[in-house]
């Protein structure tokens, strides 16, 4: 049988298939059976995701394209792919409780996800700036919807609202980036980009900073970080975890694909640009966390922190740049998803509380707890031996090896300035005296906690497995 | 000659001893015990099995013995472990010291008593393995690492200031390492590799040498610490408690002067030569400064946390003059110091236990009512002085000679250090041990309890014995001492005649 349409093979986008045609028969079922089917619904989302999430993996080998070079399908696209289904699988686990309540039973919350989840691994594979926009606005729509999915909420309201908005600027400036990218150089895809672009005119760079503010937003880097804060706290903290993972992923995929293949005649040209926007990401989230008292608006701040370290491995425009920025993304997504967890079970007398100060004295009224988050904590500081330390490692051996001294002793610096405040929360646990106990805490939620924290312990015992699926990754993007 | 892992299991086994503890559960009072007991005789079969590293190792080969090796970080690291005689001595001091902490917190802890002794466990591992790694990124891995349990331990345990002192010293040390991370970076991408045998005898380019030497620096220099970052040590010894000061004074600042000798003199000669002028500035300043602060102070801890800035001058000294007499003389100096200073905070959380107060005006006279205590504070002290016959003593005269024959200058001001250093040690005996016994709170305490002589006469043993027999901890280092010195030598003189030509 030929597996193809139109002439194209199909069997590269069998993943995405699946997961589409998934999501619009999980639609039909909720639609015809109410909300009484949310948690039905949801469990088959994530089994779905699991189901794509094998099928990806058993994709032949080797870099697979189809629909003209369009949609490309390689070690690189394999393991961001991955990450972001496992991103969204995690969601759907971590949201369970959320759905629970009689009044939130919203079954198209994980359609939402899935839908969104397709947007991502479509921009993972984008191999031209069609495809990019395709992907990129059905990830963002989808996740418009689920930032306000607590309807009631006055804050998620507002959270969806003006992510909506802003998101909405950034994809014009996006669109509009792509369409100069396509008058200066005659075509849409990243090869013939590559191919077109030798020298950088003055036009191209233009349209180049326009694409990359497009992106830096999605990834919510500094100057276009406005609205992480504000989205992260007032979105559902479920959805403010699959915010912090998931969609970063595809958004740096995205963002490291387009440097790195369309424009690698012109490294000096964007890298400039990655190099300040990682500097002023990385400063604004260490000095503005701070301040912070809310632990969601903490951990955005941490986030835009943890993108511009990203960033940094992007800067050096190498090969193992790409490969550090792939560690940094699967270990930043895997201390995000349990930091997130322990965050959800922080509930006393069926409120959820938000506060620094709510933490106090964790480790005498729930010490396993506290001790994971401490770890988790120590972690995204980037404290050796936790997995933290190896995500800032390989970022930062790029930078050195492309000689951004510069870049990386600034880099170092802010991420001292950086872990004060995760030592905070740690003061907080582990030095104050502790408040009344915690509601029991959720299985789903140990379940995820224990998964990332133990993965956030132990990876400095066997990091081979990562590191050199990370560097296969990374080589086939050159 | 059987060829299982020696030297990880002197590494893991503490940590195993602390996965023993976290199983083993129970009635709280039972769990404690449980807790204690499982930590000394984890520390205890440690220390018993580091020893059988000194006996089986050949104190005649330079190189590394022990090696183990295995692949790990995917062509970015190896997991590469053994020691020479530079190491052991500290592997042997860290496993010698932590059943000393143990049974000097068994009755002072009293809360969380389990995560006590597992964050100590842990902290062993952690310091066997970073004077046990020859691979940097593995070392940076153990020598970060540590800062977890010691900032929980001066947290959680801690004095009054606790979070100021637990936070500073966490901050600190870290902004310092950080940049020796990155030059770590460097080297690895200048050699091709992070294995430290083989930097050992790679040539690194002169200007990456001053840069890498700066950067390591600042990372030893805190650690150590170096005079004029040395401020977040008297915190952070005030508020530790006893066995975290113990562990603080005795092996984490030995860190420092053991970074400089396996990576500042072999891997970057040139830079080590252009910047030891800085380095005698800055130890003789050490010396004179902190001693003169040391005089001034109120609180029994600090005193001693001061002298040990003092103290750690004669090392960086020593190690810097470059010559085999000093460098010895480093190396046996942080081993005394890891003794005496040790000794000496358990001295102070003896007496504090009883009193809760460190303050040296809350005392006086105590000769008349704890004459035990009297003695072994004395030996200390006049170690601490660096009177002829303690360990103390062979130190100091082993790096000011070392020094003698490179920079008579240093070498003279560091002298006026031993009379300063007699000066605040007397002092402080006087003040708090002589004199007559008229505070009342005072009346009733007690002498040493058999398991605080438990602790400290084998102190008081290794102290005498290493003051008028150093050969065994000389002889271990000996070799791989000369080897470095040569070396080093050798670069400079390979270096001056590329000059000549």
């Amino acid at each position: 049988m030929k597996f193809q349409s139109a002439g194209y093979q199909l069997l590269p986008v069998l993943p995405e298939l699946v997961l589409g045609v998934g999501a619009m028969v999980l639609l039909i079922v909720g639609v015809y059976r109410g909300p009484q089917i949310t948690r039905l619904v949801t469990a088959l989302a994530a089994c779905l995701l699991i189901v794509v999430g094998t099928l990806e993996v058993m994709l032949p080998a080797g870099k697979l394209i189809t629909f003209g070079g369009s949609f490309i399908v390689d070690d690189f696209a394999r393991f961001l792919k991955i990450l972001a289904i496992i991103g969204s699988t995690a969601t759907l686990v971590l949201s369970a409780e959320f759905l629970a309540d009689p009044s939130r039973r919203i079954f198209e919350y994980a359609i939402l996800v899935l839908l969104s989840t397709l947007g991502m691994m479509v921009l993972i594979s984008a191999g031209d700036l069609i495809m990019l926009y395709l992907g990129l606005e059905m990830m963002s729509l989808a996740l418009y919807v689920v930032a306000a999915s607590n309807r009631d909420d006055v804050k998620s309201t507002e959270a969806g609202l003006k992510y909506f908005v802003l998101g909405a600027l950034s994809s014009g400036m996006l669109l509009y980036g792509a369409s100069l990218i396509y008058g200066f150089t005659g075509t849409v895809s990243f090869a013939g980009i590559a191919a077109a672009v030798k020298t950088g005119s003055i036009g191209l760079v233009f349209g180049l900073v326009f694409l990359l503010a497009g992106l830096c937003f999605k990834v919510s880097a500094v100057p276009f970080h406005m609205w992480t804060p504000d989205v992260y706290e007032g979105a559902p903290t479920p959805v403010t975890a699959f915010f912090a993972s998931a969609p970063k992923v595809a958004a740096l995929a995205v963002f490291t694909r387009v440097a790195l293949t369309a424009f690698s005649g012109i490294v000096p040209q964007w890298q400039q640009i990655v190099i300040f926007v990682s500097i002023a990401s990385m400063a604004l989230g260490s000095f503005a966390a701070i301040g912070q008292k809310n632990i969601k608006r903490l951990m955005a701040y941490s986030s835009i922190g943890h993108m511009g370290f990203a960033l940094v491995g992007l800067a050096a425009g190498t090969a193992e740049g790409a490969q550090g920025v792939l560690i940094y993304i699967a270990i930043y997504v895997a201390m995000t998803l349990g930091s997130f967890a322990v965050i959800l079970t922080m509930k006393r007398n069926g409120q959820h509380v938000e506060n620094i100060s709510d933490f106090s004295g964790l480790s005498r009224t729930n010490p396993l707890l506290a001790f994971f988050f401490a770890m988790l904590l120590f972690s995204l500081a980037g404290i050796p031996p936790l997995a933290g330390f190896f995500a800032k490692y390989f970022v930062f051996v790029a930078a050195i090896k492309g000689g951004l001294f510069t870049l990386s002793v600034i880099g170092v610096l802010t991420s001292v300035v950086g872990a004060f405040y995760y030592l905070n929360i740690v003061k907080v646990m582990y030095f104050d005296e502790p408040l009344a106990e915690l509601d029991p805490v959720r299985g789903e939620l140990k379940a995820v906690l224990a998964i990332a924290g133990l993965f956030n312990m132990l990876f400095w015992a066997y990091p081979g497995l990562l590191v050199s699926t990370a560097t296969a990754a990374a080589k086939s993007l050159f | 000659m059987t060829t299982w892992p020696i030297l990880s299991v002197v590494t893991f086994l503490p940590s195993f001893g602390a996965l023993l503890i976290y199983v083993i559960r129970g009635d709280d009072e039972a769990a404690q015990r449980n807790a204690r007991w499982i930590a000394l005789w984890t520390t205890l079969v440690t220390l018993a099995v580091s020893l059988i590293l000194v006996e089986r190792f050949d104190p005649s080969q330079a190189d590394f013995q022990f090696v183990e090796k295995a692949t790990w970080l995917a062509g970015a690291g190896t997991y590469h472990m053994g020691v020479d005689g530079i190491s052991l001595p500290f592997v042997i001091l860290t496993t010698a010291i932590l059943p000393f902490c143990i049974i000097a917190s068994w009755r002072s802890v009293t809360i969380r008593v389990r995560e006590y002794m597992m964050a100590f466990l842990i902290l062993e591992t952690l310091m066997v393995g970073t004077f046990s790694a020859l691979d940097l990124v593995l070392f940076y891995l153990f020598f970060e690492g540590g800062l977890i349990p010691m900032f929980l331990i001066i947290g959680v345990w801690g004095g009054p200031r606790r979070v100021y002192a637990s936070f500073k010293f966490f901050l600190y040390t870290l902004l310092g390492s950080v940049l020796m991370l990155l030059a770590i970076m460097a080297l690895y991408w200048n050699a091709g590799t992070t294995d430290i045998p083989t930097l050992m005898h790679t040539t690194v380019p002169r200007s990456l040498q001053t840069w890498a030497w700066l950067a390591f620096f600042a990372s030893f220099a805190v650690k150590m610490p170096m005079w004029p970052v040395h401020t977040w040590l008297p915190d952070a010894h005030v508020e530790a408690p006893t066995a975290g000061s113990v562990i603080l004074a005795a092996i984490l600042l030995k860190m420092g002067g053991y970074g400089f000798l396996r990576f500042s003199l072999p891997m970057f000669p040139l830079a080590s030569h252009d910047f030891a002028p800085l380095i005698y500035g800055l130890s003789v300043i050490a010396i004179m400064y902190t001693s003169l602060v040391a005089l001034m102070q109120e609180d029994m801890k600090k005193l001693i946390a001061y002298s040990s800035v003092a103290h750690m001058g004669f090392v960086t000294m020593g190690i810097f003059a470059g010559t085999m007499q000093g460098v010895a003389g480093g190396v046996f100096q942080m081993i005394s110091h890891g003794i005496v200073s040790g000794a000496l905070f358990l001295c102070v959380g003896i007496v504090y236990d009883r009193m809760h107060t460190r303050e040296i005006a809350a005392y006086g006279g105590l000769v008349n009512r704890m004459p035990l205590y009297a003695l072994v504070f004395m030996v200390f002290t006049m170690a601490n002085v660096g009177l002829p016959g303690t360990s103390g003593f062979v130190g100091e005269f082993m790096t000011l000679l070392g020094t003698f024959k490179v920079s008579l200058p240093t070498a003279f001001f560091a002298t006026t250090g031993v009379i300063l250093s007699a000066a605040y040690a007397l002092w402080l005996y006087r003040k708090v041990v002589f004199g007559a016994l008229v505070k009342p709170s005072l009346a009733s305490i007690k002498d040493l309890t058999l398991r605080e002589c438990l602790t400290l006469v084998p102190l008081v043993a290794l102290t005498i014995l290493f003051g008028v027999y150093p050969k065994p901890v000389l002889d271990m280092s000996a070799t791989s001492v000369q080897q470095l010195v040569t070396n080093y030598s050798h670069a400079l003189t390979t270096q001056a005649a590329l000059l000549l030509q």
